[in-house]
This record gives C-alpha cells, sequence and structure tokens, in this order.
C-alpha cells in the first residue's frame, strides 16, 4: 500500500492535505532534499513537488527519474508557473529523440 | 576505427563469420525494438503534454480560489480548518510491461467512498471560497494521478529509448564494420598464403623436373 506526498511551500499545498494527501511544508533546499530522501525511501510512490522547491533540488529530483517509484511530479506553485514541469517533458523528448522534435515549436 | 588484429585462421574466420551474423540478427532486433518504443513513446509523451497543461490550469486555478479563501479569513482559522483531514488516499501500485520497460500503474483508493466528503471543517466559521478551493482541488485529483502515471512512463521510457539507441547505434557503426573488416582481412590473408604455397609447389615441381630430365621448362 503506497501513499502520496505533497512537497513544497505551506501557502502553495496545505489544500492537498484535506484531500488526504500527506504534505511536507520545506522552506529551504537542504531540508526539501532530506525530507524527499525519506519519502523516497518511505512507502510513497508519487511525490508531488512545487517548481520552486524543485529547483533548488534538481540533482536530487534526477537521481529518481530513472527509478521506478517514487514518480515524482513537479506542480506549479501559489507564486504561479515557471514552466520547469513542461520543461521538463521536452527535456525526455530530448533524451529519447535527440532533439525535441514536438514540442519545439511550443517554446516562446 | 577497425585497427583490431586478428589473428588469421580458418577457426577465426568461422568464429568471426558467426558473430557477424549475430550481431546482424540482434542489430536488427534492436532497431525494431527501438523503432516501436519511440512510436510508443511519441503517443505517451503526447498525453503527458496535454494532461500537463491541463493539470497546471486547474492548479493555477485552485490556487487562485485558496489565495482568495486566505484572504477572508485569518491564518488560524485555515489551519483549523485543516488540521484533522477527513479523507485519505492511499495507492495501489502495478506494473505494465511495454517493451519490457517496466512501469507503474497507480489506482487510488480513498478512505471514505462518497467522494464529497473532503471537507474536514464545519461551514460556520469558514468561507465558501475555501469549499470552492477544496472542491476544485479535489477534482484534479484523478488527473494529477493519471499525470504521475504518464510522466512516469515517459520517463523511463525516455532512458530505455537512450539506452536501446546507443546500442544499435555501437552495432552499426562499431560492431558490425570492426567484424567485417576481421572477415576481409583473414580471407584476404587465408587467399594469398594459399598463392604463395601454390606458388611454391610450382617452383619446387620445376626444380624436381629439371633435376630428372634435365631440360630446362625455360629453355623449351
Amino acid at each position: 500500500m503506497y501513499k502520496i506526498a505533497v512537497m513544497g511551500e505551506s501557502d502553495s499545498i496545505y489544500g492537498f492535505a484535506t484531500l488526504g494527501l500527506d504534505t511536507y511544508p520545506t522552506d529551504n533546499p537542504e531540508s526539501a532534499q532530506r525530507t524527499l530522501r525519506n519519502l523516497a525511501e518511505g512507502d510513497y510512490a508519487v511525490v508531488y513537488i512545487t517548481e520552486s522547491t524543485a529547483s533548488g533540488i534538481k540533482s536530487e529530483i534526477d537521481r529518481y527519474s530513472e527509478q521506478k517509484l517514487p514518480a515524482i511530479i513537479l506542480i506549479p506553485g501559489v507564486s504561479g508557473n515557471t514552466g520547469d514541469g513542461v520543461r521538463n517533458v521536452s527535456k525526455s523528448v530530448e533524451q529519447a529523440v535527440g532533439s525535441d522534435i514536438i514540442f519545439g515549436g511550443d517554446k516562446e | 576505427m577497425a585497427n583490431k588484429t586478428f589473428t588469421a585462421t580458418r577457426m577465426e574466420l568461422t568464429r568471426l563469420k558467426r558473430k557477424l551474423i549475430t550481431t546482424r540478427r540482434g542489430h536488427k532486433l534492436l532497431k525494431d525494438k527501438r523503432d516501436e518504443l519511440m512510436r510508443q513513446f511519441l503517443s505517451l509523451v503526447r498525453e503527458n503534454m496535454a494532461l500537463r497543461k491541463k493539470v497546471e490550469a486547474g492548479l493555477a486555478a485552485a490556487n487562485k480560489n485558496f489565495v482568495l479563501a486566505k484572504s477572508t479569513m485569518s491564518e488560524e482559522a485555515v489551519n483549523v480548518a485543516f488540521m484533522t483531514p477527513k479523507q485519505e488516499v492511499s495507492l495501489e501500485v502495478s506494473e505494465k510491461n511495454i517493451m519490457s520497460v517496466d512501469i507503474p500503474v497507480f489506482e487510488y483508493r480513498t478512505r471514505t467512498s462518497d467522494p464529497n466528503d473532503i471537507y474536514s471543517y464545519g461551514f460556520a466559521f469558514t468561507s465558501s471560497d475555501l469549499d470552492d478551493a477544496v472542491k476544485s482541488l479535489s477534482d484534479l485529483l484523478p488527473d494529477m494521478l493519471k499525470l504521475a502515471e504518464t510522466e512516469k512512463a515517459c520517463q523511463l521510457m525516455a532512458a530505455e529509448i537512450e539506452k536501446t539507441r546507443r546500442r544499435v547505434n555501437a552495432l552499426e557503426h562499431v560492431i558490425i564494420p570492426e567484424t567485417e573488416a576481421g572477415i576481409k582481412m583473414i580471407t584476404m590473408k587465408l587467399d594469398e598464403n594459399e598463392r604463395s604455397t601454390q606458388i611454391r609447389l610450382m617452383k619446387v615441381k620445376d626444380m624436381l623436373l629439371e633435376e630428372a630430365h634435365h631440360y630446362s621448362e625455360r629453355e623449351a
């Protein structure tokens, strides 16, 4: 049985608690990194991270991208959409194809 | 590139020929695998992008509602409202195999079956914006899980495609040419050896004839 976690600034994520997801407010990269590591070792299958928090711990997140679990998914925070999530999708296209042939035109 | 040295023997030639056949077959199989992976990946990644756009738009709307709700309520009131969540979500993870890539499939289960059982607070002291916010977020949850599933699948498949592509390229541009060059080299060397043996035999025959009959073929 797995659970779902949400990480980020408390302002962006407190609403998820009411849906029954576990929220882990973090406000600096060090604690975020520690929390993410704990979550990945725990029984969490999906971890949602706000884009602004994720930008500080990219290397840690990349470590899990080729593992089956957990799925780490970027979500926009309350401060707005930085486009990192979309960029990540383009990145996997680039990794697979060699260059972003699908969404290349979408970037402004 | 092909500067590997092979011993010029028949045994080595047979070994190389056999290796070439296996390599060619492997190359073809891997190439097919890559093409099929790519085909599936492209449709999956399109779905991923569409879902992401949808989820991001939904989250932006939900966040807006939350900000509105927070502006009309005190920080404490909001914290109290969310203190004890009623609902609990657990995930069942199974596996799906797409072209030998194991991708997780999520199935979520909520503790209470009523989808409207998400408000962890009495309605007396909270603003209605909060209800809207919670509702919009809860409506988004299935899509968010779907997004998690497809995005993970895309990441795993991208990694697999990259690996397969490397293998295909290594076979196509290094292993196969090297083996072909080796076969060519050995064949030429063996042919050369055969020719030199033949010449040697002819020469020896000449010498023997000259000795036996005392005539020289050159004069005749």
